[in-house]
């Protein structure tokens, strides 16, 4: 019984999990000829939730039509409090010894949880500060680049699109340029 | 067929179509959040170690995942089965161009190296009770609109 729980509880090897992402695409082109992209929900629930009065003409289309979307992302949230709450990997996050102690010079302690306390701690204005910048540049950015890793990386990718090369290349060299040069001032405020 | 056939022993319920319709995303939105967590794929310390190339367990994530789409897709496509409710199984095109996919996706990448968050492990981390990530949710939200307004004065 304790093998089964700690079982449910530990991460998954990138292998186990890689092919369970990739199967998302046809599973879902199966069901329902649905193309897989998680950041089209932001759009939809700018249309759902915008007065008639204070929406551009980009929230202004038939956001019924893409319930099924926001039915999967209300699914991610059920998943993230079966497998994040109920069977949460009581463990920190395996790192590599160098990505540790990159970590640890940012001023974060590597402890169990999924995001570290020293990012969570709304008390802190600076914490406000690194959230609400990095929420906005994902959301502007990803409607911009027209997907997220889910839409491109994944979607883009596996069906073999050029668009999708381009855009997924660019979020890494941002991604490599934020975590490498911002986020260690971001962490100067924070701390 | 045309509106108004009848088939015997068919009767039309399209309310509770809809609604069964809908269950099965929501199955697949639990499924592909709990392998979001379990994957670490939504562990801020693994997207740090990724853009820091300080561990393959990222890459061999996001490679095995693309191989995996891209043989299952392609065996799917080829088969010429069409979907579950009767569909032809299309992939609509990405509209040719570079610079909203090279701004845009760095603009993304920027933001995902901060938080170490993408859209996908916002929904599921808000589910695993990390309740500070409705604020990024929160400017998420409103960076989507802020493009909705400017679009017609950016480069696409």
């Amino acid at each position: 019984m304790t093998d089964l729980l700690d079982l449910l509880r530990s991460p998954w090897p990138w292998w186990v999990g890689g092919p369970l992402i990739g199967l998302t695409v046809p599973l879902l082109l199966w069901i329902g000829n649905k193309g897989f992209g998680i950041s089209a929900n932001l759009r939809h629930a700018c249309a759902v939730l915008l007065p008639d009065a204070a929406k551009p003409s980009f929230f202004r289309y038939n956001w019924r039509a893409e319930r099924w979307n926001l039915t999967f992302a209300a699914g991610l949230i059920l998943g993230g409090t079966l497998a994040g709450l109920i069977f949460a990997n009581p463990e920190p996050t395996r790192l590599s010894p160098a990505g540790a102690a990159s970590v640890n010079a940012l001023g974060v302690q590597v402890r169990p949880g999924l995001v570290p306390a020293e990012l969570t701690d709304l008390s802190n204005p600076g914490v406000w500060l690194l959230l609400g910048v990095s929420g906005l540049l994902v959301g502007f950015g990803t409607r911009y680049g027209g997907g997220c890793t889910s839409g491109h990386a994944i979607t883009g990718l596996s069906t073999l699109q050029a668009p999708s090369l381009i855009a997924t290349a660019s979020f890494f060299a941002g991604g490599i340029l934020s975590a490498n040069l911002l986020l260690p001032a971001f962490m100067a405020v924070v701390r | 067929m045309s509106a108004g056939t009848r088939i015997p022993g068919v009767t039309d319920a399209p309310a509770t179509r809809a609604a069964g319709g809908l269950l099965v995303y929501l199955l697949m939105g639990v499924y592909f959040g709990v392998v979001l967590i379990k994957s670490e794929a939504a562990s801020w310390y693994r997207i740090q170690e990724m853009f820091r190339f300080e561990a393959f367990h990222m890459y061999g994530l996001i490679g095995s995942a693309v191989l995996t789409g891209m043989l299952t897709t392609w065996l799917l496509r080829r088969s010429g089965a069409r979907s579950l409710d009767g569909q032809t199984i299309t992939v609509t095109p990405k509209e040719r161009s570079w610079a909203r996919y090279v701004l845009g996706g760095a603009t993304f990448g920027i933001g995902w190296g901060l938080a170490g968050v993408c859209p996908g492990p916002i929904f599921t981390l808000l589910g695993a009770g990390v309740w500070p990530m409705a604020v990024v949710l929160a400017f998420a939200l409103l960076g989507t609109w802020l493009y909705g307004a400017l679009r017609k004065h950016l480069p696409h």
